[in-house]
Formats: C-alpha cells, structure tokens, sequence
C-alpha cells in the first residue's frame, strides 16, 4: 500500500519521516492547523510531526474524506496519540465505509494493545472489532497474554469478563483464576474472577462449602493476604455470617495460631451478625455475652490496626448503641474521646 | 500551632511493625508491596535524619511555579493528554485555588476563551479545539469554569446543547457512554450528574434507571467496580458514590460494607492509601479514597447514625498528610503517585485535594481542622461531591439556578427564585425524581 511508506531512504542517510506536507499524494489537500485562540492556555509544544499529522487529520476530518490515505494517516496519529478518541472513532468509520479486512484489523489493534495496555480507547476499538466479526476465538488467549504481563490489568479483565459473558465462554475460567491464584495468591483481580464465574454459573449455594475450604486453605498458607478474607466474608455475607454452622468455632481455632487484623475484623463481622440477626429465643444475656466479645474485638483492632483507630471505635461505638443494654455501669470503651451524646445535642451537618 | 510540632507517626518506634507480613510466601504482590515499603521507609529515614524537629512544610511556592507555568505552556511529553486539555485546566485551577493562588482575571479569561473552543456544536466538551465531546472533559470544563465563577465563565456553556448531548450518551439500561460510539463505565454517570446539578440541568428522564446501574456496580467487596462484575476499585466508587450522592440515592449502598472497604485501603505504613485490594499505594488515591469518607460521614449521619465523630473523619488524616507531605512533594513543585515517580498535573491535583480534605473536618457550620506541620500548610477546603471549592459549588448553584431547566420540562413545584440545593445540604436533588 503506498500510503504506508512514510520512510524515504537511501543508502547513505537514514531514513527520515517525511511529513504529510512534503507528500505529493496529499498535495491536494490543505493542512488545518489547531485553533486554540489568541492567548492559549495548556497550549502543548507538539512536535513537528505531532502538528504535521494532526493538521491534516484536522483536514480530513472537516471534509469526512472516507479514503485509504485517511485510513493510513489515522494509524500515525493513533501512534502519537493512542488516547485521541476522535481519531478511533474516525477509523471505525473508515473501516466499515471502506469495507476493511477485520482480521488484518485484530493483528493491528493486537499489537497496539502489546504495547498500550493500559489505555481506555484501545480495549474499546477491539471490542468493536470483535463484535463486527462475530468472533471471540483468539480474546481469551489474548487476554491471557497481557494478563501474564500485567496480572491485575484493568481494562484486560473488563475485556475479558465481557467477552465470556457475551460469548457464554465460561467453561475453563475457573482453572484459568485457579491458576492465577496458584501464581499469586494475593491477586485481588482473580479472587474477582473467581466470584464473577461462580456467581454466573453454579452459583454459591451448591458451592458455598467448597468455597469456604479453599479460602481456609489459603488463609492458612498465607494468613496476612486480605483478599482470602475478604472473598471468605463476601461469599457468607447474603446469608449471614453467623448462618454457616462451625464456621466461628474454626475461625477461633486459627485465631491461636494464624491471628491477623483480618481475622479479628472477621470475628467482629460473626458477633455483630448474631446480634443484628439473633432468633427469637436468643437470651439477651447470650446476646450481651456476644455484643461484650464484639466490643472486645473493637478494642483490641483500635489498638493493632491504628490506622483504621477512628473506624474501630465508631464501629464500637455503634454497636454498643443499637445492642447495648441500658445498664449505668456500661463505660465508653477506654481511649475513646467520644462518648455517646443523645440525638438531640447532635450538630447539624446541613 | 507553629511552635508545638506534632510527633509524626511515620517517626513513631513502632511503625515499622506496620510493614507487610508476607507470610514467608512469595508473589509478585508481596515482592512489590515490600519494595514500596521500602522506598517509602529510606523517605522517612531521611527526613528523620535532616530535619531535627520534623515540621512537614508544603512547598507552596515551588508548586505554584508549576502550576503558574503549565497554565500556559506544557511540553511535547503532554502530546499524550492532547485529547485531554479541559483536564488540564481543570487540574491545574483546582490547584492554585487549593493553595488559595488568585488566578489573574486575563488568564481566567483566556481559560474562558479556550474552553469556549473546546465545546462541541452538537453540546458538550472535547478533549480539544475540533474533537467530538466527551463526559470527562466535559466534567472538567465545567468544574473549570465554575472555579473561575465569574459571568463569563457561566455563560460559556451551552445548557441547552450540553442536555442533548447527555441524552445523546445516555443508555437503555441507565449507563452513560462516555461519548458517542464509547465506551460504559461508572465515571460517565459521575460526570454526567456533576455537570447537570451544577448547571441546572437535571430532569427525571436524565437519570432515569441511572440509580439501579450504578447500585449494581457495588460488589462482593463493598466497593464499586468501573462495570458490574469487575473489582472494587477507588476512582470508580468514588464516581459512583458521588453520582449517587447527587441523585439523593446514596442510601441505597449498602453504606456499612462500603465503609468497611474504604477504611481497609489505607495502608499501615505508607499512610497513603491504595486504589485496591492488595495493590500499590498511589497519592491521586488520597482524594478518591480518603474523599469517600466525607460522603459517607454524611450519608450515615442522613440515616440517623448517632456515634459518629464531631471532629474526625474516619481515616486516619495526620497519616495521610505525612505521606503526601512527606512522600508525594516534587522539590522543583508538583506532587507525583508514590517517591521514584514523575511529577505531572493530575498527581499534583489530586493529592493537593486529597491533603485538603485531610486537613479540613465538616462543613460551614461544623469545623475542625488539623494541618500537620506548619500552619501555611493549609490548604482551602474542598467540596467532597464535586472537588472544587464549596463556596463555588454554592456560587454556580445560585447562578444556574435561577435559569429554567431546558427542554421546557421544569421541576414539579420550582419556580424561578427556587432555593438552591447543593447535594450535600439536607434536600437530596433526588427528591424530584420520578
């Protein structure tokens, strides 16, 4: 295609990139230079090839030239701005009005991604090109690929979840996160996967006790990774926590041998569900027993997790004030500048 | 005070027990959260070593240089935000005012100016002069124009074209694309909520289903995802709580297990916080983290919470701004992600706003501040919905306010001297919502 040779050269000098202007096959066409007003403000001091390219794309664009040379200009300017989204748009319009070969499209947009994978516009433009051929068979390996670069890649995992979705390629995504996790244990990203798969195919019911295996499983070779306890209490949340029979009785066991910040958050959670949740014939002796374990817990995470101090101690706080008996002698929890202050003394945040 | 510096927590015997505990298990998370640690730690060291009496100082004059500069010129290495100047200005004006720098009347006109070419025909903001219109420049022109506050500022947008331009990216299932032939994701409800509050804008029809989209989007983690069935990620929540603030629905969150998420982003040692789960600390994350929990202080005080602070956020402020103070400061002026990093527009914006609201406790009415270091590190207080100012949130509010709604379709019972709603007062705009 003689609109893709933008090296002349010859045997002593190097090649050069020889501008739009200089090019007799877009003699035809007048340059637009950008408008930014008198006085501009953020003005950008382009390059030479930067406003060389972007001038007659301006070009284009003000007469919608629909042309192989408008196709071949919008990859330079892709490349000195992959984040230009006028410009991604103006090539989807090319390719469908110039009824352009789809696959050479994915070899393009494939390397582009390789190199930019991080950039909103360019995930987007393959999905259009997917959607148009109907085709996901070469996404997940793909995706694959740039995940095993970037294991936690954004945009990688919303292309891929869509793909799998639209496609109803569900089969082997649960090996793929097994694996990840085998890999890292601590990729958040894939716990996420594992919950989204799950969630659309068996669902967590049937599940629920297999799930709850392999987060202990993981909590015990790593205790410190908070992702296993959060997908451990995001997955026993719909039903309660204190729902799951045995479950505290276990937690307590690693809590002498495998304590962290995030097992002690996960105790709370199972003390303040049996309160917000307890039966009829819960005694309220038990449940106080229970609210003084859950304010202990508070107590003791406002001491190791300073950082989340002013957290604990609301939580406390709060806990105490829907569940607390009325009983004189109850003290605000040591350390807490902030007592409890009837509603009526309260400011008003208007 | 000046004289009595506050003992700095990152100095504190104790804090390096608050390093990650990687279990004698091995993965690229552990091996690059401890080098971070690290970095982080050698920072701490050092200005331990040099400064005998630690008073972290904001380096005020240096940032305003940068800022003064990049308003007007910018070099080739920002050909990449060519598609982004609207952000630009707003980054940069965002800024100045946080550090309380006037803005000279000829440069908030020539902004005014450029801005004006930057809006599309068909309604809306581009990315610049000649694109098509987009939701994120869009977002950030009118914040710009509204940080400049004067007439002519208001008058640049086109209210009437920038309704049909959110009807034009508005989706059956209540999402927005971000622009025509774009992609899906919670920021566009953001700024699509953004702009119609503050122009007055607003119609049942805008936002209709927009509520259920973005509900949806809150995971198994508590926090919000960019699409549903993605991880819960900080810019994203932050988008999505914010919109849902404006809307009047933010109840609607399951607010406790959203709390729960945010808190668990700040990191023990760096002080700063994380964008998600088991990832690197990030300074820009100081707002879209540490910004939530102004939103959610409120959100739970609406719901009849009784125990929540009269003086605090519930985050930890003093270590947030020893980090941006500390870790986030480029000595020739801008603030960058995390040390090692380049300094650039949007990493000086958002840990100056995240510094902000770091410093400055409550509202109006219920004030309190803590500024770590020197009193002159105080920065001006920021609006936790729309980050910018509060005074010029309420300014544009009272102007676009007593402009008719276009399309003829008014809010039920309004009329033209309505009182003004900012989202965060006690009338959710979301009342009128079908």
């Amino acid at each position: 295609n003689k609109y893709n040779t933008r090296f002349i050269s010859t045997d002593k000098i190097p090649p050069v990139f020889l501008c739009f202007r200089d090019r007799k096959e877009w003699a035809d066409l007048e340059p637009v230079p950008q408008d930014d007003g008198p006085n501009p403000v953020v003005k950008i001091a382009y390059s030479e090839k930067f406003s060389d390219v972007y001038d007659y794309f301006r070009a284009l664009l003000k007469n919608d030239e629909r042309s192989e040379r408008a196709f071949a200009l919008t990859s330079e300017a892709i490349e000195l701005n992959a984040a230009n989204y006028t410009v991604w748009h103006y090539r989807r319009v090319l390719l469908q009005a110039l009824s352009k070969d789809l696959r050479e499209e994915m070899r393009y947009i494939t390397a582009i991604i390789e190199e930019q994978p991080k950039n909103y516009q360019v995930w987007h433009h393959r999905r259009m090109v997917v959607e148009w051929l109907n085709d996901p068979s070469e996404e997940l390996e793909f995706i694959a690929d740039i995940l095993s670069q970037d294991a936690k890649n954004y945009h990688a995992w919303q292309h891929r979840q869509w793909v799998i979705q639209e496609y109803k390629l569900w089969d082997d995504e649960l090996d793929f996160v097994e694996n990840l996790l085998e890999e890292d244990v601590r990729n958040n990203s894939a716990w996420n996967q594992r919950h989204f798969v799950i969630s659309h195919t068996s669902g967590f019911s049937d599940a629920m006790e297999r799930e709850i295996q392999y987060c202990l499983y993981q909590i015990k070779k790593a205790p410190n990774n908070e992702s296993a306890w959060n997908y451990l209490k995001g997955i026993l949340q719909p039903l309660g926590l204190s729902a799951q029979p045995g479950l505290l009785e276990r937690v307590l066991e690693l809590k002498q041998t495998h304590c962290s910040p995030y097992l002690l958050a996960f105790l709370f959670d199972c003390y303040e569900d049996a309160l917000e949740n307890s039966k009829e014939n819960v005694a309220e002796e038990e449940q106080q027993k229970t609210l003084k374990k859950a304010l202990e817990i508070c107590q003791l995470l406002a001491q190791e997790d300073t950082i989340r101090k002013e957290y604990w101690l609301f939580l406390g706080r709060s806990l105490k004030n829907k569940h607390g008996s009325s009983d004189p002698s109850d003290e605000p929890l040591a350390d807490d500048p902030e007592p409890s202050v009837p509603v009526s003394e309260q400011q008003e945040m208007s | 005070m000046d004289g009595v510096p506050t003992p700095l927590r990152c100095f504190n015997e104790c804090h390096s027990a608050a390093m990650f505990v990687d279990d004698g298990v091995e993965t690229v998370t552990s091996r690059e959260q401890k080098k971070v640690e690290r970095s982080i730690e050698e920072v701490f060291s050092v200005y331990k070593q040099i400064h005998s009496l630690p008073q972290p100082t904001l380096l005020r004059e240096q940032h305003y240089q940068y800022l003064k500069k990049g308003l007007r010129h910018l070099s080739d290495a920002y050909e990449c935000l060519d598609a982004s100047r609207p952000w630009l200005c707003f980054w940069i004006l965002h800024s100045l005012e946080l550090l309380e720098e006037p803005i000279p009347a000829a440069v908030a006109s020539d902004v005014c100016h450029f801005l004006a070419r930057c809006q599309s025909p068909a309604g809306g903001f581009a990315g610049g002069p000649g694109q098509h219109a987009h939701l994120a420049p869009t977002y950030a022109a009118v914040n710009a124009l509204c940080i400049i506050g004067t007439e002519q500022a208001y008058n640049i947008i086109d209210r009437e074209k920038l309704l049909d331009f959110l009807m034009s990216v508005k989706q059956p299932d209540g999402s927005f694309v971000m622009h025509v032939g774009g992609e899906v994701d919670v920021r566009s409800a953001y700024c699509a909520a953004s702009v119609a509050s503050l122009t007055n804008i607003l119609t049942p029809k805008l936002f209709e289903d927009t509520t259920n989209w973005i509900l949806s989007c809150q995971n198994w983690e508590g926090g919000l995802s960019g699409v549903p069935g993605l991880e819960a990620h900080g810019g994203y929540t932050f988008c999505g709580t914010a919109a849902l603030v404006i809307l009047g629905k933010e109840h609607m969150l399951d607010l406790k297990a959203l709390l729960r998420w945010v808190v668990s982003r700040q990191m023990r040692f760096e002080g700063g916080f994380q964008g998600r789960c088991n990832k690197l600390v990030d300074g820009c994350y100081s707002f879209w983290q540490a910004g939530l929990l102004p939103l959610l202080h409120r959100a739970l005080f609406k719901q009849g919470e009784s125990e929540l602070s009269r003086q605090r956020w519930m985050f930890e402020q003093q270590a947030l701004q020893e980090y941006i103070l500390l870790c986030c400061q480029n000595p020739t002026g801008g603030l960058v992600d995390k040390p090692g990093k380049s300094r650039d527009f949007y990493h000086t914006c958002y840990c100056l706003s995240g510094l902000s609201i770091a410093q400055h406790f409550g509202n109006m009415d219920l004030h309190h501040e803590m500024i770590l270091g020197k009193e002159d590190n105080r920065l001006a207080p920021t609006h936790p919905v729309y980050n910018i100012c509060p005074e010029k949130v309420a300014q544009a509010l009272q102007h676009f306010h007593r402009l008719p709604v276009p399309d003829g379709n008014r809010q039920p019972g309004a009329s033209a001297d309505a009182s003004v709603s900012d989202p965060t007062a006690n009338s959710g705009l979301g009342d009128h919502q079908s």
